[in-house]
């Protein structure tokens, strides 16, 4: 019995390793911006060009920031999602529309319904590069200070908002009360 | 205008045809070519003020990985969000910056995930020294081994008697065996 108790000892624990990185998504890259306000960045709004999306929106409230794009094929199955929460109420949603035609990002929002507060207008990517977005979409949890809580990579079902990030949002939001 | 057998692709006589090994040699070598000359792929055209800016543009974008293809550097990647930050290498390099500046700005957007040689840190301790961790508990497992095998004692030689026991054994194996199956 000795005699094996070290190689089984080995392998139980090979096992278990091996078993915790399957569990783990080697796409999410854990975000250094968590727990960091909110980088300083400046757009242009999408609809309005004489509005300004920046960091500063963010302070004064719990919101969420939702990178999308016409192009970006995830984002049209999120969007129903995104429409659900701004109808509900359940939290204030801004937009950064990302590497995208302007023409063609308004007209998704009037066909689909237009969740946001407000859209910034990013066609060049570099508020996407300020906010270290890399797979659109993207959704961020800013807390009223403007810092980073959360984000979201990759498209949000109805089941990821309510299991994952709307306990968060409401835990701030009664945090704020 | 006269074709050629061999791009005719039948086999002519007098032997002038490639035989179907030197074929494969061919494409072989024509595979290789194409994958180095994709592997020295450049996207961007630029303009250096100098060649050392060129050197640690190179250098840098080697070293950075690219998030979308996360198995590809900078310089590899034909992602879209790849070409947008060589070209923030680049101007950051034309502005003077320097590299530690340049990867200071990767790893504050994207974590140290995008340094493909993460630097040294506390955090990080186990994955670098657990290699040479590992190599010397080996070699400290292999000298006990080879101590105690030279230290362990000989087993003594066969006596007369065993040893005629072996020769019988060896020697009757195959009567003794048919005897043992027909009891």
């Amino acid at each position: 019995m000795h005699r094996y108790a070290t190689p089984l000892g080995i392998f139980l624990l090979l096992a278990v390793l091996l078993g915790i990185g399957l569990t783990l998504n080697p796409r999410e890259v854990p975000s250094p911006l968590i727990g960091k306000p909110v980088p300083a960045f400046r757009t242009p709004g999408l609809k309005d060009p004489g509005k300004q999306l920046s960091n500063e929106t963010f302070r004064g409230r719990v919101t969420l920031l939702n990178v999308w794009a016409t192009w970006c094929i995830p984002c049209r199955q999120e969007h129903p999602v995104l429409v659900g929460i701004a109808n509900r109420g359940e939290a204030v949603l801004f937009g950064l529309n990302y590497k995208d035609d302007r023409k063609l990002a308004i007209d998704w929002l009037n066909g689909l319904g237009d969740p946001y507060a407000m859209s910034g207008f990013d066609p060049q990517g570099r508020a996407g590069i300020e906010l270290g977005v890399y797979g659109v979409p993207e959704t961020f949890i800013i807390d009223a200070d403007g810092r980073i809580i959360y984000k979201q990579i990759g498209p949000m079902d109805e089941k990821t908002w309510k299991s994952t990030l709307l306990p968060r949002v409401k835990r701030l939001q009664e945090a704020r009360r | 205008m006269e074709k050629h057998p061999i791009t005719q692709g039948k086999a002519a006589p007098g032997g002038k045809t490639l035989k179907p090994r030197a074929r494969i040699w061919l494409a072989g070598a024509a595979i290789c070519l194409i994958s180095s000359l994709a592997a020295a792929q450049v996207f961007e055209q630029r303009e250096f003020k100098n060649p050392q800016h060129e050197q640690r543009y190179r250098h840098l974008i080697s070293e950075l990985r690219c998030l979308v293809c996360q198995n590809q550097n900078l310089a590899d990647s034909n992602a879209p969000l790849a070409a947008d930050l060589r070209t923030i290498v680049f101007d950051m390099i034309q502005n003077g910056k320097g590299d530690d500046e340049i990867r200071e700005f990767m790893v504050d957007r994207y974590g140290e995930f995008v340094l493909y040689r993460p630097p040294f840190a506390a955090k990080n301790v186990a994955l670098w020294a657990g290699p040479f961790v590992l190599l010397v508990i080996g070699l400290w497992l292999l000298l006990r081994q080879i101590h105690r095998r030279a230290a362990a004692p000989r087993p003594a030689p066969l006596s007369d008697a065993e040893r005629e026991t072996l020769q019988s054994m060896l020697g009757e194996r195959p009567d003794k065996n048919d005897g043992a199956r027909g009891a």
